[in-house]
């Protein structure tokens, strides 16, 4: 994997943004679909706090994308099962996650696979544990009984099929979950330290998240920045270069 | 892109690169418009898989909603209260013209006039939606005869009437028809107004007080009846006394009932009211605030005289008073003019300058679920302005109705 440390939150978000856009440039201007995971049952579409909302809010309104391309798990959906098997079928049938993006939570959990979760599970309803509750209390004026319980979420194995996954993880309350998904083994009650098995992973941090990890590690890798920040460096953009893609390999392997 | 709208197949257009007020607040957000009204381009987004069809660069202005007039006695050298044979083209002229000011509603205002002439005008106003051939009709606003001698400021003596008679009956018999009536100022220290008031809100007419030598507990009395508005705040009524504040009072009075606002008019001209004064009014009352024009026949011409019903005005820059006196009749001042001096004259931000001239006009006259707002699905009447509250273009049902030209006319 790679381990990104940045200073900040704002640093650490930027970093992810510019790898994101020159991925996309690499990945060429063909029929690129996108999904998003993860999604709380039990919210009404124009809730302010539904992921609907949050996504049109922070970033469907602010670029061109078409509509058809999105593709929101439906919390709403008569048979909430049958929306999960669909779900992975378009997955399938858009070629596969290119890159996955993701956080985690201080529980160590990728989309919403709890602790226990199984690491080859696929999309599905999950109920959410109690310390997931808690840190989502925050959107709903902070009354626990107002959150919602269930979620949809992509599987830990729907996440490890995708070609590459990227992690963001910043603040002193992840510092934790980052300790167990790095630095010990993989196991079901940190999920994400399921993605030490998966060959193309970068995790994305700020200082604080660093907090719980040993010196020699972050040492280690902040070492690495050097080589690492040549991925984020500008690349041909797609209109200059027409229609032809730029060089997809990448400047070196994990 | 393919848009595979299931509401409808109307064209929609996405006013991009703007600040827009909305929720009190100048927003960096798009305008997206459908059919006439807002739409939301996330239920757009979401719902119906749809995206914009045409896309408007706003070049960073902002966007408000239209301007709401709600006393206006013409303009142009249109006279409302003057019953001429080409009194429909008149109201035409004048609901043309003030698009450049950035008016898309408004109530034509009848000063005091004998019945004849209401009889003759009234069935000529209809209420009617705006459109490119001038700003919308809201209803009349009729500002006497039934007000009080003492002030009855430019309004011709022999005109006034009273209630003593047959109350509402006699009002009605005065007007002809109350069909296209929106406002009636009355003066309610009168005998029998409160029968009069309760009457006209039993209608929907809103009912304001102005012209009066009421004192806080008759004006009180009349709000508890029904009334929601002040005619022209300070002018043609009691001056404010600590022991007495009169209609003035009304800004701070704890016997408005509960859930009800009284809004006030300002004639923000710079000549109606003292800045002071109007800040006083603002600071103690901020959200009753409706800014108006009062303006006449002359607003739009060159200084001289000019018509206000059965008087005879005279202007002189921007004074306008009754020839040979010192009596203030009206004015000439447009209400793009008014809403810069408010925000210069007070201080405020520019979404509360904004607002008294859009929102707050809606709510007095109950309309604001769709007028008066950007809100989604709100008729799409609203303004492009730079930054100095100068008008660019007007726009109504979404609609480009006045742009600016670049020679700056």
């Amino acid at each position: 994997m790679k381990p990104l440390i940045l200073e900040n939150y704002s640093q650490a978000s930027e970093w992810a943004a510019k790898y994101i856009r020159n991925r996309i440039v690499q990945f060429g201007p063909g029929p690129g679909r996108f999904f998003t995971l993860g999604l709380p049952t039990g919210l009404p579409r124009d809730h302010p706090e539904s992921y609907h909302s949050f996504m049109w809010n922070n970033f469907f309104k602010h670029i061109d994308i078409s509509p058809e391309n999105v593709h929101i798990l439906d919390g709403n959906a008569p048979d909430l099962q049958a929306e999960c098997d669909a779900f992975e079928e378009k997955i399938k049938a858009a070629g596969g996650i290119e890159l996955f993006v993701g956080g985690i939570g201080p529980d160590g959990h990728i989309a919403f696979n709890e602790p226990g979760s199984s690491l080859v599970s696929r999309t599905r309803v999950k109920t959410l544990a109690m310390d997931t509750i808690l840190a989502n209390a925050r959107f709903f004026d902070g009354d626990l009984s107002k959150v919602p319980t269930m979620a949809l979420t992509v599987g830990v194995g729907t996440v490890m099929d995708a070609r590459e996954v990227m992690i963001l993880i910043t603040g002193a309350h992840k510092a934790f979950a980052l300790y167990k998904a790095i630095e010990d083994g993989v196991n079901h009650m940190w999920t994400v330290s399921a993605f030490q098995q998966h060959p193309n992973t970068v995790f994305v941090c700020d200082e604080d998240a660093t907090l719980e990890l040993k010196v020699k590690t972050v040492k280690y890798f902040k070492g690495l920045m050097l080589v690492h920040n040549k991925l984020v460096e500008p690349l041909y953009s797609m209109k200059e270069m027409g229609a032809e893609r730029s060089q997809s390999k990448k400047p070196y392997s994990d | 892109m393919p848009s595979n709208k299931s509401v409808s197949d109307a064209p929609i257009v996405q006013f991009t690169n703007c600040r827009i007020l909305r929720d009190h607040q100048l927003q960096r957000e798009d305008l997206w418009v459908r059919e006439g009204k807002i739409l939301n381009p996330e239920k757009l987004f979401f719902d119906e898989k749809g995206s914009a069809d045409v896309q408007l660069d706003c070049k960073d202005s902002i966007i408000a909603p239209g301007f709401i007039d709600v006393q206006i006695n013409g303009g142009f050298g249109v006279d409302f209260s003057l019953a001429t044979d080409d009194f429909k083209s008149g109201i035409d002229l004048v609901s043309q013209k003030i698009l450049s000011h950035g008016v898309t509603s408004f109530c034509p205002t009848l000063v005091t006039s004998p019945p004849s002439v209401y009889h003759q005008v009234l069935p000529q106003i209809s209420v009617r939606n705006g459109g490119a051939h001038g700003a919308g009709i809201l209803g009349a606003h009729l500002e006497g005869p039934f007000i009080s001698k003492e002030k009855k400021g430019a309004h011709p003596e022999h005109c006034l009437r009273t209630f003593e008679a047959g109350a509402f009956q006699d009002l009605l018999a005065t007007y002809g028809s109350l069909d296209c009536v929106q406002i009636v100022t009355l003066a309610p220290e009168m005998r029998r107004s409160s029968e009069v008031i309760q009457e006209l809100t039993k209608r929907g007419i809103c009912v304001s007080l102005g012209h009066s030598v009421a004192n806080l507990s008759q004006a009180e009395e009349a709000v508890q009846h029904g009334a929601t508005f002040i005619t022209h705040l300070f002018n043609a009524m009691l001056p404010f006394h600590h022991r007495d504040p009169g209609i003035v009072g009304l800004l701070t009075s704890d016997k408005i009932p509960a859930g009800r606002r009284v809004f006030y008019g300002m004639i923000s001209d710079g000549i109606h009211t003292n800045p002071a004064a109007l800040r006083i009014a603002h600071r103690a009352h901020p959200k009753g605030l409706v800014l108006v024009t009062d303006a006449i026949a002359g607003m739009g011409l060159a200084p001289g005289r000019h018509t206000l019903g059965q008087q005879v005005v005279e202007i002189d820059g921007l004074n306008t008073y009754i020839a040979g006196t010192k009596t203030l009749s009206g004015s000439v001042a447009t209400m793009d003019t008014c809403v810069r001096h408010f925000q210069e004259a007070t201080g405020c931000s520019v979404e509360t300058a904004l607002e008294a001239a859009s929102l707050h006009p809606a709510q007095l006259l109950g309309i604001e679920h769709k007028k008066g707002t950007l809100d989604y699905d709100s008729d799409a009447d609203f303004l492009m302005l730079n930054d100095s509250l100068y008008v660019q273009a007007t726009y109504i049902a979404g609609e480009e109705v006045w742009r600016q030209d670049a020679s700056g006319m």
